[in-house]
């Protein structure tokens, strides 16, 4: 039988004759499969927390914070102007070896230079090896916004921007900018093979790749020459669980140390558990129901705002996010800059509901549809649930709704054209401002779009006016007051039903030692350690 | 399909005059205990199934979030008001089984109703046109049997998007080669027997052979076979339910209700255990019934 | 070698045959895998992008580089000329050759189901053997009770059940995987149970074996049933036959006429329902691989089909299909030896 690719992982003869129990292992229940092992065509956390291990960025994120600290460059300049960036890299960082390569120098500008190009320059033989769509590259805006590459010494790259940005240091620091050996990759490109850099992957972080088997196990080992020190643990290993239940069992019984995205259902357990921590960390997300506003009935406010007070949002959060929530009242979350604390959410009233419905012309109640996501995000934990206790409570005011569902990019590109009457949705936000919630999702703009974020369809100028202003205005005082303004609007107009923040929720195992949450959801264990054995 | 070979029941020594075939017939199945059992097993969940508005405790769909997961009434915590406890958003669990066997036996009657109804014209019609009509459409059954039943149904299901009636077409897609190979081989029989080529030489049609003739003549074969394909189809759409794709919360078909509850499992054994119950019962009362059908009705396995 | 040389020229037409018809069928699935997916609503390339979504200019891009921007007739002649070659496209998701993913998971799902169908074997035949001697003892009825409780088993509760009761009440198997992570196996044939033996950490094929149980369990439920119940009536006919009553006029022992006589004949309808029981066996392998998270090729083509992953579907599909006729075809042609061999020994 020809052994395959995915079997051939990189073998480190010196772990073979290691006995496993003798050595620091930490086993994360990870959720699924990685994609591969190239990090500029990864979307999904999943394959970012393989490669993450593996790869390194020229800048990182400190861990557990947003804070931008040195990676591979040591230290580096910025030009008065903010467009030219002078990377100095750092000359102890080695790269790791497997059967079919062996590096023979350490990291340099070239390396670096190759990161960029493979992900920009089309004609680079590189660019279309795996996959051509370097999604996260083009979303932050790198084709428009680089200028040039250049390798200044071994030691030392330049790059220069078509104009200032702000956030690019951050930008490299995400983990589609991990560095290739770019040794490695003209080794294989003359062998014949460019695709085995992705599939055996050489990098330069804290932990080398031995086995991955797909939908069952990736398997690192510490790599001891990593250039800030040998990870405390000395064995990695993610265990592929993709049923919640299954990877509490399993956190339960120890067969694994962490893991992600527990089942609110299992919550109450998991708090009880004397061996395990349950930590906590506010997301920044929201979860609602939009009301298609541009449809009848939903273009009546008296209608939308019967609907919220006959929805019991309360029992609703308690069943479902079962304390992996709080309730939402304003479309961002309390742990944002300018979250309006004096608007008070529409009350759960029945009677009165019902009482606005009629006034609104519909006396007998009305038919409608409601939509529910097929899958689980982080923002709403099981939608459909969601979705049949709204209308067991929206059937108390005389509303027939009848819970729709679809594949999951066909109801997102449903919604966004607006073919609802009521949908759920939800939003993580990515750089923690408001206008990332405010005028993403609520604004005129993306109303318009049959591609934009807005399922409501809800353009209101009053509304509109404040966060387009927003935006401009530098001031932060001056900007919350502004947003805080359009929070108010917001509630009064109720284009939502605005359901709740998820909470970021990870098990942990007593016996790991300063694991640490990320504001991105990452998993990171290089810094890690365990207890005994 | 299982084969069994039943002993030949105590039934009473002929006499002259050889006795009503009903009769012959009920004389052979009420000797199998089996098969009555199951028959009565049936007609209980046709009489919920019948009265469930009447008899179920709740309504299947109304949700109390503060009695949430209640367990069974004889354990600790449970009320006799929720006998078999309730779901994770408070919904009563016996009253959901009680509906739900409506859907369950709607869907095994009415996927086996269209994949018979299907699967015999297209059988008649490859086993009397034989040539190319006969290989292309056993050709096709041939390629519906040679993929895994559930990776198809899923695909249909994936092309014509879940629910209820998307799930049984897609059933009744998968289990209908079984009723044309069926068909097929009863026409070929038929066909070659006496009174099929007296009918043809005194001038009968072909469609009037077929649906005069030949179809009555292999009625007992096909009604075996729908007895047991009633418990395949509701296997089936309970499992493709499981996958998600079958009906759609908050109906209560079981197999939708396990997937429903799933995340429970290690939490409340009982919103997972009645469904799937319901579901083990229903299946084996349909195979006794069938098993008995077969043995009573199928001279050939009689012994 | 004395076989009159009319038998073996029958034989190879006999085989010839079998073997012709399994052209149109196995072009019938690349029709059927290559249209029905493509019916499927949901873009691929948009799959492909994630929640991100993507640019148009670079949409039409990827559309062209995977050729979606030809006509359907043209696609699917390409696939074809393709897959004739043995090239079976690459994985949407992985850019991993569908190939390759293939081999690397089949092999999980093979163990799977050798178990299963040896769990079976090893309680069916002799189930249904003691119940055909013993016909209508309270042993008789309760194997066939149970035997037709098994065959209506809904195999997906099945396993939460017994994951409920062996894993989490009384801890006595694991709840899902291959093997205890903490093991390093070198994959040399894929199949864990001789992995493990070849390596050098005896624990570890213990380990594979207590992982492996309740899958089995689940799996072989139904085909044990089946396999019991066919083998008793088998049993029945042929202790009914004219040899055995010679034989035991003979007066050879009991379990001398069930053991050399009665059971080989016996045998042959038992081996046939087990090749039949192989697409059922997939069937019931997408379910169980779903519950206990067994890396196999049904969970990855359930997978595929959520994902939109063209390439995968297809040429598992294939695969699968090619993987149930050559079963099937070597069951006919070992029926077709057998056959006349009987014939001589009645």
């Amino acid at each position: 039988m020809k052994k395959s690719a995915l079997f051939a992982a990189i073998c480190v003869p010196a772990f073979l004759a290691a006995a496993p129990l003798a050595a620091k292992t930490l086993v994360y229940c990870s959720e699924g499969s990685p994609e591969n092992f190239y990090p500029g065509i990864n979307t999904t956390g999943t394959s970012f927390d393989v490669n993450e291990h593996i790869y390194d960025n020229i800048v990182d994120f400190e861990r557990g914070g947003t804070q931008v600290v040195p990676g591979l460059a040591e230290k580096w300049d910025i030009s008065a102007d903010g467009t030219v960036y002078t990377f100095h890299i750092r000359k102890n960082a080695k790269f790791h070896s497997n059967k079919n390569f062996k590096p023979t120098r350490n990291v340099n500008a070239d390396d670096i230079v190759f990161m960029i190009e493979r992900q920009w320059k089309e004609d680079n033989p590189f660019f279309k090896v795996t996959s051509p769509n370097h999604s996260y590259f083009t979303d932050m805006g790198m084709p428009a916004l680089l200028k040039s590459v250049e390798k200044v010494d071994d030691y030392t790259v330049r790059i220069t921007l078509n104009k200032p940005e702000a956030p690019f240091l951050s930008n490299l620091a995400m983990q589609f900018a991990g560095v290739q050996s770019k040794e490695y990759a003209d080794a294989m490109l003359k062998a014949g093979t460019p695709e085995k850099i992705d599939q055996e992957p050489i990098g330069s972080g804290p932990f080398t790749l031995v086995q991955y088997q797909k939908d069952a196990i990736v398997r690192f080992k510490a790599f001891p020459e990593y250039w800030g020190g040998k990870a405390k643990i000395d064995d990695l290993v993610f265990s592929i669980t993709p049923d919640a239940s299954v990877r509490w069992a399993k956190l339960q019984k120890g067969e694994c140390h962490v893991m992600p995205y527990p089942n609110p259902a299992d919550l109450e357990a998991i708090k009880k558990d004397p061996n395990v921590t349950l930590m906590e960390q506010a997301g920044l997300n929201v979860g609602y129901l939009a009301y298609q506003t541009t449809k009848k009935p939903f273009d009546d406010v008296r209608v939308r705002k019967a609907f919220n007070m006959a929805m019991n949002k309360k029992a609703i959060v308690d069943a479902v996010f079962l304390g992996s929530g709080v309730p939402a009242t304003n479309p961002i979350p309390p742990s944002m800059w300018s979250f309006n604390k004096s608007i008070k959410d529409d009350e759960y009233n029945p009677e009165a509901a019902k009482k606005l419905l009629a006034e609104a012309g519909y006396p007998n109640g009305l038919e409608t549809d409601l939509w529910a996501m097929p899958v689980q995000r982080p923002y709403n934990p099981n939608a459909r649930r969601i979705a049949e206790l709204m209308q067991a409570d929206l059937a108390k005011i005389g509303v027939k709704a009848e819970i729709k569902s679809f594949e999951w990019g066909e109801y997102r590109k449903r919604a966004q054209a607006g073919e609802h009457q009521m949908a759920q949705l939800g939003w993580t936000g990515d750089n923690g401002d408001p206008d990332n919630f405010l005028h993403t999702l609520l604004g005129c703009a993306s109303a318009q779009s049959n591609s934009g974020s807005n399922i409501a369809k809800w353009c209101h100028k009053p509304f509109d006016d404040l966060v387009t202003k927003a935006k401009v205005v530098t001031n932060q005082a001056e900007r919350t007051k502004l947003y805080e303004e359009a929070q108010k609007i917001f509630k009064e107009q109720a284009p939502w039903f605005t359901v709740a923040h998820a909470v970021q929720l990870k098990p942990v195992r007593k016996e790991v030692v300063d694991f640490k949450l990320s504001p991105f959801g990452r998993h990171t264990f290089y810094g890690v350690d365990i207890k005994g054995k | 399909m299982t084969t069994e070979t039943m002993e030949a029941p105590a039934v009473p020594v002929p006499t002259a005059t050889p006795p009503h075939p009903l009769r012959e017939f009920w004389g052979y199945f009420s000797a199998n205990h089996g098969a009555v059992a199951g028959l009565v097993i049936i007609a209980v969940v046709l009489l919920v199934a019948l009265l469930a508005p009447v008899i179920a405790p709740h309504d299947p769909n109304i949700t109390d979030t503060a009695i949430a997961l209640k367990p069974p009434f004889w354990q600790e915590g449970g009320s006799i008001a929720y006998p078999l406890g309730t779901d994770p958003i408070g919904r009563d669990i016996l009253s959901r089984v009680m509906h739900g066997a409506r859907l369950s036996l709607l869907i095994g009657i009415a996927v086996v109703a269209l994949s018979i109804a299907i699967g015999t014209v297209l059988g008649l019609v490859a086993g009397f046109f034989r040539g190319l009509t006969e290989i292309f459409i056993m050709r096709l059954m041939d390629i519906i049997l040679t993929l895994p039943s559930l990776l198809l149904a899923i695909v249909i299901v994936a092309v014509l998007g879940p629910g209820l009636m998307n799930a049984m077409l897609a059933v009744a897609l998968v289990i209908l080669p079984h009723y044309v190979r069926l068909a097929r081989a009863a026409v070929i029989t038929e066909t070659s027997k006496d009174y099929v080529t007296a009918a043809r030489v005194s001038g009968a049609g072909t469609t009037r052979l077929m649906f005069k003739e030949v179809l009555p003549n292999c009625t007992a074969p096909l009604i075996v076979q729908a007895s047991l394909g009633i418990s395949t189809a509701i296997l089936d759409a309970a499992a493709l339910g499981f996958l998600g794709l079958g009906a759609q919360p908050p109906s209560p078909e079981w197999g939708t209700m396990l997937a429903d509850a799933r995340e429970f499992v290690l939490r409340a054994w009982w919103v997972v255990t009645f469904p799937g119950l319901a579901i083990l019962i229903t299946v084996l009362a349909f195979n006794l019934l069938g098993d008995g059908l077969r043995d009573a009705l199928d001279p050939k396995l009689k012994r | 070698m004395a076989a009159p040389p009319f038998s073996v020229l029958a034989m190879l037409r006999f085989i010839l045959t079998r073997v012709s018809l399994i052209i149109p069928t196995f072009i019938g699935i690349t029709l059927l895998a290559f249209f029905l997916i493509r019916l499927v609503p949901g873009d691929p390339i948009e799959t492909l992008a994630g929640e991100r979504g993507i640019d148009p200019a670079r949409h039409e891009q990827l559309r062209k580089e995977y050729g979606f921007d030809k006509p359907v007739i043209v696609q699917y002649g390409i696939y074809l000329a393709r897959v004739l070659q043995g090239d079976l496209g690459k994985s949407m998701i992985t850019q991993e050759p569908v190939l390759n993913e293939f081999s690397s998971l089949f092999p999980a799902t093979i163990e799977l189901a050798t178990c299963a169908i040896l769990f079976a074997l090893l309680l069916g035949l002799p189930a249904g053997i003691i119940a055909a001697i013993r016909r209508n003892s309270i042993f008789d009825h309760g194997v066939m009770g149970i035997s037709l409780a098994g065959y209506s088993m809904p195999i997906f509760w099945w396993g939460l059940i017994l994951i409920l009761l062996f894993s989490v009440q009384f801890d006595l198997t694991p709840v899902s995987g291959r093997i205890d992570v903490l093991y390093y196996i070198e994959p040399i044939t894929g199949f864990l149970l001789i992995d493990t033996l070849l390596s050098d950490e005896p624990e570890a094929f213990w380990s594979a074996v207590r992982h492996l149980i309740l899958p089995t369990i689940v799996l072989g439920t139904v085909p044990l049933a089946v396999i019991a119940r066919m083998t008793r009536s088998a049993m029945l006919e042929v202790l009914g036959e004219d040899y055995i009553r010679t034989a035991k006029a003979k007066g050879l022992s009991r379990f001398r006429i069930v053991a050399l006589h009665a059971l080989r004949n016996a045998l042959i309808p038992v081996v046939t329902v087990i090749g039949l029981q192989i697409g059922v066996l997939f069937t019931g392998a997408i379910l169980t691989e779903t519950i206990f998270s067994w890396p196999g090729v049904g969970k990855w083509l359930i997978d595929a089909i959520f994902r939109r992953d063209y390439p995968v579907l297809q040429g598992g599909a294939l695969l699968l299909g090619v993987v149930v006729m050559s079963v099937n075809l070597l069951v006919d042609l070992a029926y077709g030896l057998i056959n006349p061999r009987i014939r001589h020994t009645r």
